[in-house]
């Protein structure tokens, strides 16, 4: 699938960013770091751009300033702390994220930093309450081998996670603190990746390395991963909020494709003659030749005492509407640019069409004047909003006559991409003074060094080698993240062939029936216990996790018993053998040992998951053969 | 002198100084460029601090640094220079903001990552221009300490300042002040600005102000809309709520900071505030306070400095006050326990106190309510030894007033009478209700 394109000879140029929470307490803070969705309190503040060495003020972050621009916060009693309410000077950093930290370092091949001094990096968008991210290089210059050859990682630093944002209206953003605070690792690597499929073979060796440490969170959004992706020609775009590994060869494969198709459109606009500045800020009032229209939206819209304005976009006919990723074409990417403030654009190329009739087309063509190359482009909204819309859409208009524009995107699930915001400039940052600097002496390298966890890829092997069992077993154990309480299992004596057909097998078959993710380790422990003490057979396991999957609330003993699952003791197996005999006792006498088989049959009937199978077996041959002897 | 100083100095290298180490990491060599950063106050100083290109900090092992080279010294970097004042503005009213220490606004060099006070006229303008709409501001700064480092001297030090502005002309007076003591000062100043015709306001910062949630900022601003209202008084005026929707002025005497580190540390105890400053308004939540008018304000500002404040615990020592006694104190607050008591064996060391001359006032370590000492034996006990019951003053105002009054009398009587008299509305006249905890 990603030998489409011929990456090299397109110079394919691919660096990762992985971020991924740290199961710990807060970076700053012991509050625990886990997400909930009752909110107790609510308060707002607003956000200063600060003043730089030079007098300056950002101007953008000034502009959002004065426009009063509003941050709600929704806190949680037990989560959030006035560290996190920037309330309170900092806590910490938690020791534990600071150790793993340094442990991914050393399974990366990088060379932590002597000292970790934590900055403030400002970042005035609401999400972080006290308009800064603290953040910290904690190692440098790492790698990681491909059969393409070598990456670099040129930093891995320990930030904190952000709020969560769970609306944006227009004069205000609410957030949830829960998340912010939880320690994130962040690895980027060079730009030295040049084929999709390496760019997923170094996010899996990294996500890997992290995995070792069993110190990261799982599950949606503890993982983002974002890929800055060019090609020779076209331009750096950063895609952020790549979820899943398999998808990124696709994505980046997506991206080529639309930097090539951008590139085209670019040569056809040069042949047909058009520059940027051709494309002027004129914008018309073409309300009127809408009057009786068919089209649902603007009718309304005008109803409204909207307008629907037009801008003329000179040589672009039949352009707007060229797909450049599959089901996306760059009146698609103009529609995005706009979005901020409209729901959607109307051009040239998709009409007549949503109710808009040829007629219409017509008009519109004749009042802009229209040549047979020129296009042009409708948004239909109360009037200032309705300008500020068509303003993007010449930006991007202008943009593709120079190329593939630099940006921020957003990864949709298909794999295609979507505008998000322009790259962020180059980060400012000063040092948190409320933290004191953290001095790693040598010995403490040389200590977490000694004791580096097995990478993931190791573990398979030694289970393989050590316990004997299949490596698909051991492959799922580890990547499920089974392999801990495997070992422990193991360890307390269980057969290691059981252990892992129970965590595997019957675990992935009950999948489909019930909500697994409900069964705890505590739970698979207990079943266990169980086990070991003689009081169910290795049978019931099934039906014990069915059950705790669906009440989480019960133990497996209580599930046991009242399931009746729990075995029995010898003398009752011995009774209800002698039952099965005496029904049979004709049949017996007739057959001798030929009758083994079908006494063993019924009387598994009534002991199955209640009695050992071996002990049942040895208990009929031992009173069949009495009664032959008799 | 830790490794890190003695190897700059070996070095020649100053902070700011753009240079390329090489340091030895096994068998490898790093390079690292960047700009020299000061080492910091807690590090054991292993290690020498740079600032790299992507902005980041790092500590570089000094031990393994084996090559340092100065690429660009920082001497070399113009400075910024700011103007001191601004053109004044017709038809706004003029108000003079006092700074003792720390900082109001800031500016921040991200080259390299030093936050520098911005206390130029100039610079306000940039960090708050919200102020200059409201009045032409002067500012100056008086004097750099830490709140905690705050002494009486300095108090009328202060008061003579203000009182210089508001002769000069100024239609209100803001200070700039450190928060760990600012009720203190606030007290002083109540009680050593005499014939008070303006307002005199202090405010402060919970967090610093090169943050960009600060709440530096909003409060000087409604600091400066306070001292163009019609409030003729010593007000503090700090965050209401932890959310920025609006500051309280608090009355100097009856201010206190509540929390170590909420915005909204600041309360009003035994009282209530006199306005909320909302960003469009100010809305007074009484109207009992003194009015703005004519006429020169005096400073007073005569201190006994030994006064000392004592707070009372189970197991406490008569000793203690005996200490007091002996090195010749001239005045003692207490703080007792609930209504104002103190235990039983103590009662003789009080008395000693009051026959040697030394003024023991009461008040209580509840903070909310009033002392009364007839309720119990140990306080009518305490009574006939001669202390003073405070009423419902906050044991630091006292302390405050104590000093000023034992400036102004050494006569018991004298000083009984003034540390019960009203000056500054340290007094209440009756317990409200709505004054507690709110």
């Amino acid at each position: 699938m990603s030998d489409r394109f011929n990456y090299e000879e397109l110079g394919l140029k691919v660096g990762l960013e992985i971020h991924r929470q740290l199961d710990t307490k807060k970076l700053f803070s012991p509050a625990p770091s886990e997400l909930r969705e009752e909110v107790d309190f609510v308060f707002e503040r607003g956000l200063r751009p600060t003043m730089s060495e030079l007098g300056e003020i950002d101007p953008a972050a000034l502009e959002e300033f004065k426009k009063g621009k509003k941050y709600v916060y929704e806190g949680n009693y037990e989560l959030s702390d006035l560290v996190y309410m920037d309330e309170e000077p900092p806590r910490g950093p938690d020791r534990e994220a600071l150790g793993v930290s340094l442990q991914i370092a050393y399974l990366l091949n990088a060379k932590p930093v002597d000292e970790v001094h934590f900055m403030r990096k400002i970042v005035i968008d609401g999400s972080n309450v006290s308009g800064f991210q603290r953040t910290a290089i904690i190692a440098l210059d790492g790698r990681v081998d491909t059969p393409w050859g070598s990456v670099g990682i040129p930093t891995i630093c320990l930030e904190e996670d952000a709020c969560r944002i769970v609306e944006r209206k227009e004069k205000e953003v609410i957030y949830r603190l829960d998340r912010l605070g939880i320690p994130l690792v962040e690895i980027s690597t060079t730009p030295d990746i040049h084929h999709p499929e390496q760019a997923k073979v170094v996010a899996k060796y990294i996500g890997d390395a992290l995995r070792a440490t069993r110190k990261v969170k799982r599950g949606l959004g503890t993982i983002r991963q974002d890929l800055n992706v060019s090609i020779r020609g076209g331009a750096r775009v950063e895609i952020k909020g790549v979820q899943e590994l398999d998808m990124i060869p696709l994505i980046i494969e997506r991206e080529v494709e639309r930097q090539l198709n951008l590139l085209k459109i670019r040569d056809e606009l040069r042949e047909r003659g058009v520059k940027p500045e051709d494309i002027k800020e004129e914008i018309h009032d073409v309300t009127d030749v809408f009057q009786n229209t068919e089209s649902k939206i603007i009718a309304r819209t005008v109803k409204k005492g909207g307008r629907v304005l037009a801008v003329k976009i000179p040589k672009f006919r039949g352009l707007i509407g060229r797909e450049i990723q599959p089901g996306r074409r760059l009146g698609t990417e103009m529609a995005d640019r706009a979005k901020k403030y409209v729901r959607g654009i109307f051009h040239i190329d998709e009409l007549p069409n949503y109710g808009i009739s040829e007629g219409e087309v017509n008009a519109v063509v004749e009042k802009l004047g229209l040549g047979e190359e020129d296009a042009f482009v409708l948004v239909a909204a109360e009037e200032e909003t309705a300008k500020k819309a068509l303003l993007e859409v010449i930006q991007r208009a202008r943009e593709a006559i120079e190329g593939v524009p630099e940006e921020t995107r957003r990864a949709l699930p298909d794999g295609n991409t979507q505008y998000m915001r322009p790259l962020p400039g180059k980060a400012r940052m000063y040092p948190e003074t409320d933290i004191p600097s953290i001095y790693i002496p040598p010995e403490e390298k040389e200590r977490v060094k000694a004791s580096l966890p097995e990478l993931p890829q190791e573990r398979v092997e030694r289970f393989v080698r050590e316990y004997r069992i299949d490596r698909s077993l051991a492959e799922t154990l580890v990547n499920d993240e089974r392999d801990e309480l495997f070992e422990e299992l193991v360890g307390k004596g269980v057969k290691p062939s059981l252990v892992a057909s129970i965590l595997v097998v019957v675990l992935k078959g009950l999948k489909k029936e019930v909500p697994i993710e409900n069964l705890t380790e505590e739970h698979i422990r207990d079943a266990f216990d169980l086990y070991l003490n003689g009081k169910i057979a290795k049978e019931a396991f099934e039906e014990i996790f069915k059950e705790l999957a669906r009440h989480p609330e019960k133990t497996a003993k209580g599930v046991a018993e009242e399931k009746g699952l729990t075995l029995l003791g010898e003398e009752e197996v011995e009774r209800i053998i002698d039952e099965v005999i005496q029904e049979n006792i004709e049949v017996i006498k007739a057959k001798g040992m030929g009758a083994m088989g079908m006494i063993m049959g019924r009387a598994m009937a009534k002991l199955r998951g209640r009695a050992d199978g071996k002990l049942v077996s040895s208990l009929v041959r031992k009173k069949i053969q009495e009664l032959i002897t008799n | 002198m830790r490794k890190v100083e003695e190897f700059m100095k070996a070095h020649n290298l100053e902070v700011g100084d753009l240079i390329r180490v090489v340091k030895r990491e096994g068998e490898e060599r790093l390079t690292f460029e960047g700009i020299v950063m000061p080492p910091y106050e807690l590090s054991p100083g292993e290690t020498l601090t740079l600032k790299l290109d992507n902005g980041y900090n790092i500590g570089v092992l000094i031990e393994a640094i084996e090559k340092v080279e100065i690429i660009e010294k920082a001497s070399g970097r113009p400075k910024m220079e700011f103007r001191e004042v601004l053109p004044k503005r017709e038809g706004l009213p003029n108000v003079r903001v006092l700074g003792t220490g720390g900082t109001i606004a800031s500016r921040i060099d991200y080259k390299t990552g030093a936050v520098h006070p911005a206390f130029t006229a100039e610079e306000l303008a940039k960090a708050v221009p919200e102020i200059f709409e409201i009045a032409n501001i002067t500012p100056e700064l008086i004097m750099n300490i830490l709140s905690e480092d705050m002494r009486p001297e300095y108090w009328r030090r202060i008061a003579e300042e203000v009182s210089r502005a508001l002769n000069e002309g100024e239609d209100g007076v803001v200070i700039a002040h450190g928060t760990d003591t600012m009720g203190y000062t606030a007290a002083a100043l109540s009680f050593m600005l005499r014939g008070l015709t303006r307002p005199v306001v202090l405010v402060g910062a919970q967090r610093s102000s090169d943050r960009p949630s600060s709440d530096a900022a909003m409060n000087l601003t409604c600091a400066v809309k306070m001292a163009t209202s019609d409030v003729a008084e010593v007000m503090v005026v700090m965050h209401g709520e932890t959310s920025d929707t609006y500051c309280l002025a608090h009355r100097g005497t009856k201010v206190r900071k509540m929390h170590t580190s909420r915005r909204d540390a600041f309360r009003s105890i035994n009282d209530i505030p006199i306005a909320k400053i909302w960003k469009d308004r100010i809305e007074f939540l009484r109207n009992d306070y003194r009015k703005r008018g004519e006429g020169e304000v005096r400073v007073d500002g005569r201190m006994e400095e030994k006064v000392a404040i004592l707070k009372v615990y189970p197991g406490i020592s008569g000793e203690l006050l005996d200490f007091l006694v002996d090195r010749g104190y001239k005045g003692v607050v207490i703080e007792g326990t609930g209504l104002g008591h103190v235990p039983q064996s103590f009662i003789p060391h009080v008395q000693r106190a009051v026959e040697e001359g030394v003024s023991v006032c009461v008040t209580s370590q509840c903070l909310y309510g009033r002392v009364n000492l007839n309720v119990y034996s140990n306080g009518r006990k305490l009574l006939k030894a001669g202390v003073i019951p405070c009423e419902d003053m906050l044991p630091e105002t006292a302390y405050v007033k104590l000093m000023w009054v034992l400036g102004h009398t050494s006569d018991p009587e004298d000083v009984r009478q003034m540390m019960l008299k009203n000056y500054a509305g340290e007094i209440t006249p009756y317990t409200r209700f709505d004054t507690y905890l709110r």
